[in-house]
């Protein structure tokens, strides 16, 4: 098999990404040397911050498009998404090695990375998720590697993973929904600190439905993107389906969140004008109840564009949950211990470089390796 | 110190509603009882004078090899608080990752002479289930079997700082200066206690506001000063319970709480004040909950979702094949 030759390296985006990356990597070394107080503006009252928020949250809950699709296909067996299962899983693998990367900057020291696989302590929700990350990444690796060994002509190697592929998948959909909720798990330690908005008992299950809805859109999000730079045509037939999935996924969100809101928390709060009052709203607004509306028209349901904008709005709304639950929703203790944060411009090169190898991996997988065939 | 009112009254809005959260956990499975020979510390906020010996104390102690504040790299040295030019021996103004212990005032009407006043002790709590060791994935975070100390081991942390979002009190601290940072927090002396010796806040105190002894001692101390009668002398023990020093004096009007005794499912270091406690800079929304059972309710079914999950998806799977040979016979 040869390179993609309609694939050009050197396009006027992938020099901008390298700039991106070269200036990601020279914060990051300097990170290395100088430590995160140097680099980041974190303090006591915020240890957990930009990175953690949209790179690692965020970043995981944008991967979610790999298990989904992999379950769809391989367990349902709906063979219309046949087409696109090769890049969810792309973009599943890359997504999490761009988490494990953020991460490995923000640990406050970087060559421990490893010590949750031998040191345990299974009553912490953070060495759940860290086996998940280390064990589904992983299974990524094993699920992306078909496209590496038809690329290199090793018939035996894909043939021997061909055999334990359904495995994998079964293996790898059990770790992402366990891995998903277990990111929320994470934030239950904190009822005295987070706004009720949030907190919930429920919180690993609004995650867990919060990232389908995401991934669903970030595969249809990557597919139009594709379709426009790197040539992959695909049937419109995927699209509507996406997009049906991604209003059935919200509706049932949006029933959660309600009840969450009526039963745990109180109406009130979201419109009381305090910044967790208003970071809800706009999150809500965004990635809900917008989308919905949009959706909820059969006649944009079945128009590529606005499906186009719709995975827009529902990214940016997902990820604007896990930055809240990350740093907004305990706004009013951490002004209470008198303490404020706002990210460097260390932090924003750090993930903008971050996830600008992401998008350059993709591509250079589009270009060299059998990623559109099917 | 300075708690705003008007922020203080908007963050406690909350407490009903995590009151009523509450009850939704009931996960008592994993919680711990007090360790028989428990150590801890009672703090009378009333007895104390502000002198600051505590905080003065537990820098030098914890300096030496062994402490919470003790670094290859600077032994000797006493880590001071430097604040600007100057600098500043015995007034950090909070925890930070060089001082373990603090010691702050609340005033009411600043400007009024002869207002509400009184000292507050900021250190660990040594929670009986604590939150800080129970998130900790590398278990570094530990606490103690038989004295109930929650210590910490540098070599393990690989400095994720979920202690510092799940300690309801907000102890924990970073070194965010370092490239080789640690987590800063009172382990209560643990190396001067495994010496025989006690915590250098209460050796230093000369009135007897910290007290040092086993907790089931300083519970029952707490509950005799409560049903003392204000205005009446008593001989306040000094530094160690067990150490018999006395020191008489007049009671005073005591808040009926013992703070500790059932916050966040109950702490080895306890307050008496004539304050109230929300007042002295203690986040109003902790509940009783054992803290560690709010994600122990979610870890402890993670074996059995691992388990139904990759039954599902084999049937799920199995199932769809079936189906799928089916159509190409029917066809």
């Amino acid at each position: 098999m040869e390179s993609n030759p309609a694939i050009k390296t050197w396009t006027p985006a992938t020099i901008v990404m390298m700039l991106l990356i070269i200036f990601g990597v020279g914060v990051g070394v300097y990170r290395m040397i100088n430590g995160l107080g140097a680099t980041t503006n974190l303090n006591d009252v915020y240890p957990w911050g930009f990175w953690l928020g949209l790179d690692v949250l965020g970043g995981v809950a944008m991967a979610a498009g790999g298990f989904i699709i992999a379950c769809a296909v391989y367990l349902f067996n709906w063979k219309k998404y046949r087409p696109i299962v090769r890049p969810a899983i792309l973009t599943a693998f890359l997504g999490y090695l761009m988490a494990v990367l953020a991460l490995f900057l923000d640990i406050g020291h970087p060559f421990r990375l490893w010590h949750p696989s031998i040191m345990w302590q299974y009553h912490s929700v953070m060495w759940v998720v860290a086996m998940h990350v280390i064990f589904y990444t992983t299974t990524l690796g094993l699920e992306f590697s078909p496209m590496l060994f038809e690329r290199l002509g090793w018939e035996k190697a894909r043939r021997a993973v061909g055999k334990i592929m359904i495995g994998a998948v079964i293996f790898g959909v059990m770790l992402s929904t366990l891995h998903q909720s277990s990111l929320g798990a994470v934030f239950l330690i904190a009822p005295s600190k987070m706004s009720s908005l949030w907190w919930d008992t429920k919180l690993p299950f609004h995650f867990l439905v919060s990232a389908v809805a995401m991934g669903l859109s970030m595969v249809s999000f990557e597919t139009a993107l594709s379709q426009k730079f790197l040539h992959h045509k695909v049937d419109k037939e995927i699209y509507f389906g996406l997009a049906r999935g991604v209003m059935i996924v919200l509706g049932f969100y949006l029933c959660l969140k309600l009840y969450q809101l009526f039963a745990v928390a109180s109406p009130g709060m979201a419109f009381d004008g305090s910044v967790e009052g208003n970071m809800y709203l706009l999150e809500m607004l965004v990635g809900v109840i917008l989308p919905l509306c949009i959706l909820a028209v059969k006649k944009y349901r079945q128009n590529t564009r606005v499906i186009f904008s719709v995975n827009v709005l529902v990214i940016v709304g997902v990820l604007l949950n896990r930055m809240n639950v990350c740093l907004f929703s305990m706004e009013s203790y951490n002004t209470w211990r008198g303490m404020s944060y706002s990210p460097s411009w260390k932090e924003f090169v750090v993930s903008l470089g971050v996830v600008s190898i992401g998008v350059f991996l993709y591509k250079m997988s589009a270009k060299h390796l059998p990623l559109f065939t099917h | 110190m300075a708690i705003n009112r008007r922020d203080f009254l908007k963050f406690s809005a909350g407490t009903g509603l995590m009151l009523a959260a509450e009850a939704n956990v009931g996960n008592r499975a994993d919680a711990k009882e007090l360790p028989r020979d428990a150590v801890g510390i009672l703090y009378d906020a009333t007895l104390c004078i502000g002198c600051m010996s505590c905080m003065v104390n537990c820098k030098k102690a914890n300096s030496e090899p062994g402490g919470a504040l003790y670094h290859r790299e600077t032994a000797g040295k006493i880590p001071y608080e430097y604040e600007g030019e100057e600098k500043k021996y015995d007034a950090p103004t909070g925890l930070s990752a060089d001082t373990l212990c603090v010691i702050k005032a609340y005033r009411e009407n600043s400007d009024a002479q002869g207002g509400v006043f009184s000292f507050i002790k900021q250190h660990c709590l040594h929670c009986v289930n604590p939150a800080c060791v129970s998130v900790c994935p590398v278990a570094a975070l530990q606490k103690d079997p038989d004295s109930g100390i929650v210590t910490y081991n540098k070599n393990r942390c690989f400095g994720c700082r979920y202690c510092q979002v799940a300690c309801p009190f907000g102890i924990p601290m970073y070194e965010w200066e370092k490239a080789s940072p640690s987590v800063v927090k009172c382990q209560l002396c643990n190396h001067r206690y495994a010496q025989g010796s006690y915590s250098a806040c209460c050796e230093a105190c000369p009135t007897g506001a910290s007290l040092f002894g086993k907790v089931k001692d300083l519970r029952e101390e707490a509950a005799r000063r409560l049903a003392l009668k204000p205005g009446d002398t008593y001989a306040y023990p000094v530094n160690h319970i067990e150490h018999g020093k006395t020191t008489e004096q007049v009671v005073p009007e005591y808040v009926d709480h013992i703070y500790g005794l059932d916050e966040a499912g109950g702490t080895q270091y306890m307050f008496l004040a004539g304050v109230e406690f929300d007042k002295l800079g203690f986040n109003p929304r902790i509940t009783n909950q054992i803290y560690p059972e709010y994600t122990w309710s979610y870890v402890s079914h993670v074996p059995q979702l691992i388990g139904a999950l990759l039954v599902a998806g084999t049937a799920c799977r199995i199932v769809t094949q079936k189906l799928d040979k089916e159509k190409d016979r029917d066809k």
